[in-house]
């Protein structure tokens, strides 16, 4: 067991460091203010290849592994959480059941496009009735058997890259079929639905307490016809589909928390240097010192987590049986209940400054909340690991 | 194409600078980066492999550590990094380098050698023209724009208030400021193939027409009487009077005293 990162890693996280640094901390309060998508900085992203990297070469990506990707998401939201959860949502949610599920003919189609950032991906799972229970979904496919075409009907909500993404991955039902105790059950498949398809239209944008800048639309489908070879995956497949998709998307969101966990740690250290108070810095104070101690202990811990998920599902990529969902969910848990709990402390060591807009820290604390309960609330990690110590 | 483009590892002027007792620095204690005069060069030499497909080769001497920006590099694009690292090179003053340098571009096809106006750590822009003369080739200093015109290279060169083109038939050596461009980005790809990638190490052995005497601290005519880091500036004063209108006329007679206005 070895927690020291090897050169290369080290080499990238400074990469990652680099970029955020001079091309996203710059405009992190400006895309929250504006609630304005940062496409110049995705199209960066893209260039420098932050749009696909554990995707392999021969998909046009960069043929890096999970790790890597996760500090890119850890680098970039430590100055602005909205980037981290654009690169996350992208990667995670909608090249990775592509690669995993998708036909060669899908990989080909839609991969290399993604894995440049020429085109952004997104992921429909949420609808105003099924968040957290998934049964609730009421976007329908139907198949068409004299076109051989899918009919898409219904709406999804809350969808991060929505309006800016060009393909997302849609979950419907596809057949209802009677369960173990004879009540119906409604089964799922995954689809591969383009922007600009007729039938898919944008509904309201969110105005959301963080992330601003992360565009959040709803999706709307009104018969919206997709070719049969859009089905991604088995049809029937697509809740066990959703499912792992969202533990590899738990790693991302883990990553964004630990993120901004890191960087309103990061400014807090600055700014108790030189905040005096009672004629000394208020980090010369015994209070403030316990608490920087809680805060780099927890960041530290929730690292470990992070990283070890990400190891975990590398297993996994690189072709062994095994299961990451319990570590994802742990990391994803702990590093989002950290983010909260350390950004609301960088704001009280702030004292009235970190409640006002021009500190990071303001900014860090809204963000940090959604890390709490989007792909999967904490309390639907608790459920996911409690399930498997129970099971 | 063949480029070469000669990089250095210097402290990173965010860290501290440290001395070795003979007043040289000691590299190995400093955080270091790739100079930027010469990572533009390298990105020049970038950009005329995606537009010629020329091959860039990367090649510095330093101690082992110095491999590191040749991986930088590499993930930037290079194809080849190349490390002249021996003890005996140690110490070298710009007349020991260039003469290192020149000895094992001695071993290299080449079209174009491209190195950095100078180095942010001795400041001296002398390596670069003198690895020309060692190696009798034309040399065009201080870049901001480079083109290749056939089997030549025109140049904008710099110069005070103005400009100058100038053509030169390749092989020649160009030198590049840090305004020539902005460097691209690594690739995380990039980078895992830099670390794949095997990098070629010479030393004293593998240096072409090169005498002894002018390699390393005791080859080198510039001696170092003494060195030390510089020396921070104190507090100074802080003028809070009882108003504006008296702080500013205390300070401007302190400017005045002191000769400022």
């Amino acid at each position: 067991m070895d927690f020291t990162l090897s050169k290369k890693h080290e080499m990238a996280r400074q990469l990652f460091k680099d970029f955020a640094e001079a091309e996203v901390k710059p405009k992190a309060q400006e895309v929250d203010e504006t609630e304005k998508f940062p496409m110049d900085t995705v199209e960066k992203m893209g260039k420098c290849g932050f749009m696909g990297i554990p995707v392999p070469k021969e998909f046009g990506g960069q043929g890096c592994d999970i790790l890597t990707y996760v500090m890119c998401v850890e680098e970039l939201s430590k100055v602005c959480g909205t980037t981290g959860v654009i690169v996350s949502a992208h990667t995670s949610l909608c090249i990775d059941p592509i690669l995993t599920y998708g036909t060669p003919d899908q990989k080909k189609k839609y991969i290399p496009d993604l894995a440049s950032g020429k085109k952004i991906g997104a992921f429909g799972l949420t609808e105003p009735g099924a968040g957290t229970d998934a049964q609730g979904v009421q976007t329908k496919a139907v198949l068409d058997e004299e076109t051989g075409e899918w009919i898409l009907n219904g709406s999804k909500c809350f969808i991060t890259n929505g309006e800016v993404a060009d393909v997302y991955i849609i979950i419907a039902y596809t057949d209802i079929v009677e369960g173990k105790k004879g009540r119906k059950v409604k089964r799922f498949s995954a689809f591969i639905v383009e922007k600009g398809t007729p039938g898919f239209t944008f509904g309201t944008k969110e105005k959301k307490m963080g992330i601003r800048g992360s565009a959040t639309y709803e999706l709307i489908f009104q018969d919206c016809r997709i070719p049969k070879d859009a089905l991604l995956g088995p049809r029937g497949k697509g809740f066990p589909i959703a499912m792992h998709t969202l533990d590899g998307g738990r790693i991302g969101i883990a990553a964004q928390a630990l993120g901004i966990a890191e960087g309103a740690l990061e400014r807090t250290i600055e700014y108790t240097k030189e905040r005096k108070q009672f004629g000394r810095t208020i980090a010369q104070q015994q209070n403030t010192q316990f608490q920087l101690a809680d805060m780099a202990t927890k960041v530290e811990a929730a690292k470990n987590l992070v990283y070890k998920a990400a190891l975990k599902k590398q297993e996994f990529a690189d072709g062994a049986k095994v299961s990451y969902s319990v570590e994802a969910a742990m990391a994803k848990l702990y590093a989002a209940e950290v983010a909260m709990e350390v950004t609301t402390k960088a704001v009280q060591l702030h004292g009235g400054y970190g409640y006002i807009r021009e500190y990071d820290v303001e900014r860090m604390m809204r963000d940090a909340k959604i890390t709490e309960i989007y792909e999967g609330t904490s309390e639907v990690q608790r459920m996911v690991i409690s399930g498997a110590l129970l099971s | 194409m063949k480029v070469v483009v000669c990089i250095k590892q210097v402290p990173d002027t965010k860290g501290g600078v440290k001395f070795n007792p003979d007043g040289t620095l000691d590299r190995g204690a400093m955080l270091a980066i790739m100079n930027p005069d010469d990572k533009a060069g390298l990105e020049a030499a970038l950009r005329l492999k995606d537009e010629y497909g020329a091959e860039v080769t990367v090649l510095t001497m330093g101690l082992p550590k110095a491999e590191e920006v040749l991986r930088e590099a590499i993930a930037m694009g290079a194809d080849k990094g190349i490390l002249v690292t021996d003890r005996v090179l140690g110490g070298a003053d710009t007349w020991a380098t260039s003469t290192t340098i020149a000895g094992a571009l001695r071993n290299l096809e080449y079209d174009l050698i491209i190195t950095g106006r100078q180095a942010i750590d001795g400041d001296t822009a002398q390596v670069g023209p003198q690895i020309s003369e060692h190696l009798d080739l034309p040399v065009i200093s201080y870049a901001k724009d480079i083109k290749i015109e056939g089997d030549s290279v025109v140049v904008e060169r710099q110069y005070d208030d103005r400009y100058h083109v100038l053509k030169a038939k390749m092989p020649c050596l160009i030198t590049a400021l840090s305004e020539l461009n902005e460097p691209r980005y690594m690739t995380p790809g990039g980078i895992f193939d830099a670390y794949d990638a095997e990098i070629t190490v010479w030393g004293r052995a593998d240096l072409k027409d090169v005498d002894d005497s002018n390699l390393g601290l005791n080859g080198s005519p510039t001696k170092i009487a003494k060195a030390s880091d510089k020396v921070r500036k104190g507090a100074g004063e802080k003028v809070v009077l009882d108003t504006p209108e008296e702080s500013v006329s205390y300070i401007m007679g302190k400017l005045k005293e002191k000769h400022v206005i």
